[in-house]
């Protein structure tokens, strides 16, 4: 078979002469995935740092062109694999605005959607938080991160019926309710996540090695971060308090009240303590949500031309069995137009634009996925340092290459 | 088991040599994508892959005898991938881990190789989107069983 890539740089000379090059990735242990760096290094300092991303290219936006509205929330999940229902939410919120329905979704599917986010949200910075310390020698806070990313998952198979990509937000709604015990397990965990969280906290926060390892390290500054585009924590960490959930919000997050936590720092170490408040933060959002979960309610939009009919109803009405048949075989058709939709998902701003040319078939999605445009402001933020601190300043960027590549 | 004063053990040195390859299989540090995490989640106490003895993830290929190809393996990462497997030494093993890996799963386009047993050679294939981390434990367990049997891995068992 033909494979189409550019051999790793085998160059160890540069142009100016007293540096060399390296190329850092993409198997490495810190590069959080499938990243190359091409340093340029003047004995242990970078002079500069080029990513070389593509390593994870998978054709999404691509394949979802060819695939129905519903079908394509598939393969979009697989993007940010750390946070699958942000993109899910975040793809069916724009597919909804462009049917018209966003105004039609019944309250208590927006109840289970802000949920997940935040179980979404938990979990990924668990993710990042165990691979963070290990990166820096902090082998232990690892088992605990995963220990609790496990209780999340737990819940999420539980409602969605997978642990990882569970495809439960679905344009109109949700792909069934909450199961039986389900909230029983959610209260439990809702019990346990403030002392764990403490604990997480408590193993890293005052720790002299971490702190001397990420202050002042990877400081970007609020205009450098505004010109990159970088969004999300690494945004808040330099002290600019702009989140989606407050600035547009979205399925109910402005009757939610939580707080966005920044700080002024703009280092390693603040993009750390930003994560873990956020933590904080959506704890207090679930409990929230969780005390609305009590009222039932339907969780899919009740119109036959989106939604599948109750099953119960195909076997004795002949217009539910048609819509049945119809929505499976040929999927709904979406008036022609375009929107740009996003969401806060725990990288940063998270986009779709999404065209409809009327068809049954999304006709171009391009994604505004966050991680790429963190990742941008490493080669602004890595020259000066030492190569060791490279690795704390890709950690706390926090980049799934998912999306970066996709 | 312990012995006491004057006991011994008898016990063929293949089958000691084996169970003693068997019972450290040292994977290679490599996540690819979603796999990937269900890789991590493995080494994490729920389900503890020390318990097999190959929780020592190493960075370096050349101390590693088991790759773990976790995730979609596109044409860019192709080269690498077959390169980091050249440098492992003999013997060794490889698990595809999940659709993806194993046959270009739902991504059927131009971007990623339909199965990367077209360029490396599979022991063990794990199905699931991605496999469960019982699935991957059940995979390392049929490698340490390929080992007891006698299995050689990677390029002797090939010759």
């Amino acid at each position: 078979m033909t494979v189409y890539a550019k051999p790793l740089s085998p160059d160890v000379v540069s142009q100016s002469g007293n540096t060399m090059v390296l190329s850092m990735g993409p198997q490495h242990p810190s590069t959080h995935g499938v990243l190359q760096i091409v340093l340029e290094i003047d004995s242990e300092n970078v002079v500069t740092a080029d990513p070389e991303i593509g390593y994870l290219h998978t054709g999404i936006e691509k394949t979802a062109e060819g695939l129905f509205w519903t079908q394509a929330q598939t393969v979009i999940e697989r993007m940010d694999y750390l946070a699958p229902s942000s993109n899910a939410l975040c793809y069916a919120l724009g597919v909804e605005k462009l049917l018209g329905i966003t105004e039609r979704i019944p309250p208590r599917a927006q109840i289970v959607r802000v949920l997940l986010m935040e179980l979404t949200r938990l979990a990924s910075h668990c993710v990042w938080l165990g691979t963070h310390g290990i990166d820096l020698g902090a082998i232990s806070i690892f088992f605990y991160c995963f220990d609790l990313r496990e209780n999340i998952l737990d819940l999420q198979e539980a409602s969605g019926g997978a642990r990882m990509h569970p495809n439960y937000v679905r344009v109109g709604g949700l792909n069934g309710d909450l199961p039986e015990g389900y909230l029983a397990r959610l209260d439990a965990l809702i019990e346990k996540i403030p002392g764990r969280l403490r604990e997480l906290r408590g193993l890293l926060q005052a720790n002299p090695i971490f702190q001397d390892r990420t202050i002042d390290v990877g400081y970007l500054s609020p205009e450098q971060a505004i010109q990159y585009g970088v969004t999300g924590p690494s945004l808040r960490g330099s002290g600019v308090a702009y989140d989606v959930r407050k600035a547009y919000p979205y399925t109910g997050y402005d009757t939610y009240d939580f707080e966005i936590p920044t700080r002024e720092e703009g280092d390693a170490y603040a993009r750390f303590l930003v994560r873990l408040d956020e933590m904080d933060q959506s704890v207090r959002i679930i409990e929230q949500a969780r005390k609305r979960l009590d009222t039932p309610g339907p969780v899919m939009i009740d119109d036959t031309k989106v939604a599948l009919p109750p099953k119960e109803t195909i076997a004795l009405s002949m217009e539910a069995l048609i819509h049945h048949f119809k929505l499976i075989s040929e999927g709904f058709r979406v008036p022609p137009g375009d929107v740009y939709q996003a969401v806060e998902s725990p990288r940063g701003e998270l986009g779709y634009y999404i065209v409809s040319n009327g068809e049954n078939r999304p006709y171009r999605i391009r994604t505004r996925p966050p991680s790429m445009y963190n990742l941008q402001a490493l080669k602004g933020i890595a020259p000066g340092n030492l190569i060791a601190d490279l690795v704390v300043m890709i950690g706390s960027l926090d980049p799934v290459f998912g999306e970066v590549d996709r | 088991m312990a012995l006491g004063p004057g006991q011994f053990m008898l016990a063929r040195l293949d089958d000691v040599a084996r169970w003693a390859q068997s019972s450290s299989v040292w994977p290679l540090t490599m996540g690819l994508a979603c796999c990937a995490i269900e890789m991590m989640s493995v080494t994490a106490p729920e389900y503890d892959i020390a318990r097999l003895g190959s929780e020592v993830f190493r960075s370096s290929p050349r101390q590693a005898d088991l790759m773990i190809v976790s995730g979609r393996v596109a044409q860019k990462m192709g080269p690498v991938v077959k390169r980091l497997y050249d440098q492992m030494a003999d013997p060794k093993w490889v698990i595809s881990m999940g659709a993806c890996a194993s046959s270009g799963g739902i991504f059927d386009n131009y971007a990623v190789i339909q199965g990367v047993d077209t360029i490396i050679p599979v022991d063990v294939y794990v199905p699931g989107c991605p496999p469960t981390p019982d699935g991957l434990l059940y995979a390392v367990n049929l490698i340490q069983q390929q080992i007891r049997e006698g299995g050689r891995g990677g390029v002797l068992a090939r010759a």
